[in-house]
């Protein structure tokens, strides 16, 4: 297995008053291709802020960051914005669909931005509804459809642009027990069907789900191993 | 896609877009009746001076047209000496003076006019017949009105009545031979032409071979400038004056018009900006975590920008096109009051509808509300995107 993500020293600190807080301190880990990682630990030790900068929308302060071979931790708004579109994945605790479009258009938005044909954009909506098991509701608007089911277009969405990483930040937060089964069994199959996955859980069952975990406490990882 | 996304944001709250609309339909409205007004106004005053292709106008030195009670003296000499210019097809002396007639009881004053009926430009006739001898008089609607008279009536107008020693000029009895709608005249104004001898006649030695104004058509293809300098050249008792100087003149007498105008047109710009810059910033604000969620997948921060500039361009877009309705339909009702405006000739025309200048107006707030979607969307696009996240997570 070759490693797609690896962080080395990872540091981060937010400003808070006159002191800092320390978001990240020194954190490396890697992830290999077709793996299934959870992060786990205690709110406010760190788990998102890991998750953003391995999408790219926050940047360290000390250590590197390489996904897909390329260095993440250095790039410029425009590079790092066109980085998150073609490699990573999003799924959002609260799905975030844009509420105006619908479903096929949610799951159209990323390869509209990355110019891919209208027809062909279509095609692959369709294919991504089917495979998240929702091919009757292409033309629902997120208000039509339930959590669950939007939490499964925003699945599709991340996976539009065939990201290179999955990343999910509480993904079953908002469902109830049934429906939270449900997407830890799509995140199965993603990830038997190839999909590299990083998700920050408080979710024991989606923990022990995935291949490894690592538990974080105060900025830091403090233990990493196999579920 | 941005576009797309800018049109479904606005129709996802429709009353308050409905509502904006309206506000950005408002400020247009009253940014084009403020141009239509401003450059209304001149074009107009121009139209009004060639209603009868009279290019120039020869006044007493110093004045506009009926601007004082002050006439050109040997006006007979000067009429056959314009004549002779070269390029001079027709000249049309004028004599302006109050006539009084009693009616019923009451005294009715009545701006007359002498003129040449060959070559008058102040009066089309709408009924009965035109100047046919020294007896004939043409009047206006109002001065029926007033004296209650009508075609073939006989009546007596007595000219230059001295209010302090009862006294008048001149007498006479006159055929009212035919109603005419007078152009330089206020409707409200009651009006009567004879033949201009005459109203000298009834002058005394001090309207004797006098004029008011002499109006001067000059043939086509003849420039009338060069027609005004020779005229001027011939005494130096009275002013030339072309379409382009009384322009001039009024424009200069219009200014605290075209300002307030102007001023007026400059709020209503600004009130457009500042209502769609609210909205947008308002939408923008409530968006907050949709906009970081879609740069979070990779939309750029250009298309960021482009769909809330787009979101300001649609409503400024919408609300110049109705308020170009609005402004059409306020216009008329203003142009309505202003033209009772007591003096006011009926043919003025405050408001003009100029295709050029409107499109100018309404392209300044189009463009207003391009600029109005700047802010919000450098706003939109500067968003911090986990910072946005986490907050949105928070709330």
């Amino acid at each position: 297995m070759t490693a797609l993500v690896q962080a080395r020293d990872l540091a981060r600190d937010y400003r808070m008053g006159s002191g800092a807080v320390h978001a990240l301190r020194g954190v490396s880990f890697d992830v290999d291709e077709g793996e299934w990682l959870a992060i786990v630990g205690p709110s406010g030790c760190g788990k998102s802020t890991l998750l953003n900068l391995l999408g790219a929308v926050d940047a360290p302060d000390a250590g590197s960051l390489t996904i897909a071979g390329e260095r993440v931790d250095r790039l410029g708004d425009a590079a790092a914005t066109a980085f998150r579109l073609r490699r990573i994945g999003f799924v959002f605790q609260r799905f975030y669909l844009m509420p105006a479009l619908s479903a096929s258009e949610n799951i159209e938005l990323p390869m509209a931005e990355a110019k891919l044909a209208r027809d062909l954009r279509r095609v692959r909506a369709k294919e991504l509804l089917g495979y998240v098991g929702l091919a009757d509701r292409a033309a629902h608007r997120p208000s039509q459809l339930s959590g669950g089911e939007q939490q499964r277009v925003a699945i599709a969405r991340a996976l539009a642009n065939r990201p290179a990483l999955l990343l999910a930040d509480e993904p079953t937060g908002e469902l109830d027990a049934a429906t939270g089964r449900d997407m830890i069994e799509l995140f199965r199959q993603l990830n038997r069907d190839g999909t590299t996955i990083v998700v920050v859980t408080h979710d024991a069952q989606m923990a022990d789900a995935a291949g490894r975990r690592i538990h974080m406490r105060d900025g830091s990882i403090v233990s990493g191993e196999p579920s | 896609m941005p576009f797309r996304l800018a049109l479904l944001g606005l129709l996802r709250h429709r009353a308050r877009t409905l509502l904006a609309a309206f506000g950005i339909a408002v400020s247009a409205a009253l940014l084009l009746d403020m141009v239509m007004l401003a450059t209304g106004m001149r074009e107009n005053f121009q139209g009004f001076l060639l209603l009868r292709g009279y290019q120039l106008r020869v006044a007493p030195k110093g004045t506009l047209p009926f601007d004082s009670e002050a006439t050109i003296d040997s006006a007979t000499a000067l009429v056959r000496a314009i004549t002779n210019v070269s390029g001079v097809s027709a000249v049309s002396p004028v004599l302006g003076a109050q006539s009084q007639t009693t009616a019923h009881d009451s005294s009715i004053t009545a701006f007359t006019l002498g003129i040449d009926p060959t070559v008058q430009g102040d009066y089309e006739l709408v009924g009965g017949s035109d100047l046919i001898d020294s007896t004939a008089v043409v009047v206006n609607e109002r001065w029926l009105a007033l004296t209650r008279h009508a075609i073939g009536d006989s009546v007596t107008l007595t000219v230059g009545y001295d209010p302090q020693l009862r006294t008048v000029l001149g007498e006479r009895k006159f055929v009212v031979r035919g109603v005419a709608r007078f152009f330089y005249t206020a409707t409200t104004q009651p009006t009567i032409a004879m033949r201009l001898p005459v109203l000298q006649a009834m002058g005394g030695s001090a309207r004797r071979d006098r004029a008011s104004l002499l109006m001067v058509k000059v043939a086509d293809g003849v420039d009338a400038e060069l027609a005004r300098a020779a005229i001027q050249k011939i005494t130096a008792r009275v002013s030339v004056i072309s379409l382009e100087g009384a322009t001039a003149q009024v424009e200069q007498r219009l200014a605290y018009f075209r300002q307030l105008a102007l001023v007026l047109g400059s709020i209503s710009l600004a009130v457009g900006i500042l209502l769609v810059t609210t909205l947008i910033t308002i939408g923008v604000n409530e968006r907050a975590g949709e906009i970081a969620v879609m740069r979070a997948i990779g939309v750029a921060k250009r298309n960021v920008v482009l769909q809330v500039v787009a979101e300001g361009l649609a409503l400024s877009a919408v609300g110049a096109t109705a308020g170009l309705l609005i402004g059409l339909v306020t216009a008329q009702w203003l142009e309505r009051i202003l033209s009772d405006f007591p003096g006011m000739p009926s043919t003025f025309r405050f408001f003009v509808f100029q295709p050029y200048d409107a499109g100018i107006a309404l392209s300044m707030l189009a463009a207003a509300g391009v600029l109005a979607g700047i802010y919000p969307a450098w706003r939109a696009s500067s968003l911090p995107i986990a910072g946005t996240l986490r907050r949105e997570a928070v709330a």
